[in-house]
């Protein structure tokens, strides 16, 4: 048997499970469909109109609009699907660490570099 | 019947999708981790497999939250890479081994493993660029493919010790596959690394070592590991060492370690390669 297998808090990480599947549905769904160059368009053009269609909640609609991804994780989005969001900015997982861990993109670059140090 | 050759299991990081297509393979950030593959090359020269199965974890661009399969077997004739959204140029199609896909679905449904089967499948960075690293600046891929998709994006994830039963399944259907063929099997991902929340830019030098090390020396250890362990250990990406693990198990009980190489950070990731041949 598994040594543990219980539900437990690892800090700074939210596990993507049913709860998170079901709150943040809408939000990975519009991010999804940014695999199609078209859709990406469609966002740029018309932001409100695109999450409306998508049918964003305020708290998913408030968080793209700040571009904030910890609150895009808390509004129940998916890092995966995220991404495709973030690359409509050109911002790549490297911006997405140093936003979330509230460095500069240096500074996050610097911490991964040291980790190989160790 | 087939033989299985061995195994690899490397990273897929998309930042090694931009490298290739920007020629830095020798750039001072890169070539660290692009000088793992020759050794590789020439063992794939020497051991010249027909079939690869690939092992990899769909990152959304097949698979949506709508329809999630926990193992997903492709069985298409062929395989298209599309646009993922962040912009890494599309790789060529792969030419799908379809005998061998329905050979295997009939092999590890009928030792229980419940799988989707897909005769139509785009593979994302995690297939292709693997592909892209062991078989470089090929028109024409040399190898026809078999994709196995493994789910690492919505939880509960399959156990450690059922993707390595799953691994253990493969191995037994490539080996009792009636055809003259040579398989390898490929496995994508890992090692140690998060990018979301927090914790974002997590890394763990000593357990992806221990991780290496153990599929030589003590296979399943890995296995005594539940998933919240492995995120809390490696990331909520470092999970991806379960393709590893995976792929592992195919390899039956010795294997010979043709190179490794481990290398921090390719972006946000411990990025390891590693190659082992069957006995």
């Amino acid at each position: 048997m598994n040594a543990s297998v219980g539900r437990r808090e690892i800090p700074g990480t939210t596990l993507f499970d049913g709860a998170q599947a079901r709150k943040g549905y809408a939000l990975n769904k519009m991010c999804f469909s940014f695999n199609d160059a078209a859709n990406r368009e469609a966002f740029k053009a018309d932001e409100a109109a695109y999450c409306a269609k998508f049918g964003l909640n305020d708290a998913q609609r408030a968080a793209i609009e700040a571009r904030n991804v910890l609150q895009l994780i808390a509004a129940g989005g998916n890092v995966y699907y995220l991404a495709k969001f973030a690359g409509i900015f050109g911002l790549d997982v490297q911006d997405l660490g140093a936003q979330q861990t509230g460095m500069s993109k240096d500074q996050f670059k610097a911490k991964l570099l040291a980790a190989g140090r160790n | 019947m087939a033989t299985l050759v061995g195994g690899i299991t490397t990273s897929h990081v998309p930042a090694i999708g931009r490298a290739i297509a920007r020629n830095l393979q020798a750039d001072p950030y890169f070539k660290p981790f692009f000088d793992g593959f020759p050794p590789v090359h020439d063992w794939l020269a020497a051991v010249k497999p027909d079939v690869a199965v690939v092992l990899y974890n769909d990152h959304g661009l097949n698979f949506f939250l709508d329809k999630m399969p926990t193992f997903a077997v492709g069985a298409a004739p062929e395989y298209r890479n599309a646009d993922e959204g962040w912009g890494i140029p599309v790789l060529p199609p792969f030419p799908g081994e379809q005998a061998l896909s329905w050979h295997l679905i009939e092999s590890l449904i009928g030792e229980d493993f419940d799988l989707t089967t897909c005769q139509e499948m785009l593979v994302d960075h995690a297939f292709t660029l693997p592909m892209a690293l062991l078989w470089p600046g090929s028109d024409a891929w040399p190898v026809k493919v078999v994709p196995v998709c493994i789910n690492t994006v919505q939880f509960p994830l399959p156990s450690a010790r059922r993707c390595w039963q799953l691994g253990q399944a493969i191995g037994r259907a490539i080996q009792s596959w009636d055809a003259d063929k040579r398989v390898v099997v490929v496995g994508t991902g890992g090692l140690s690394h998060q990018l979301d929340g927090e914790r974002a830019g997590f890394i763990n030098k000593d357990f992806d070592l221990k991780f290496m090390d153990s599929l030589i020396s003590d296979p399943t250890w890995a296995t005594k590991y539940s998933i919240t362990d492995l995120v809390e250990l490696t990331g909520t990406q470092g999970v991806e060492l379960l393709m590893w693990l995976a792929t592992r198990g195919a390899l039956g009980d010795k294997v010979r370690q043709v190179h490794r190489n481990y290398h921090i950070p390719i972006s946000n990731t411990a990025a390891g390669t590693l190659a082992l041949e069957c006995r």
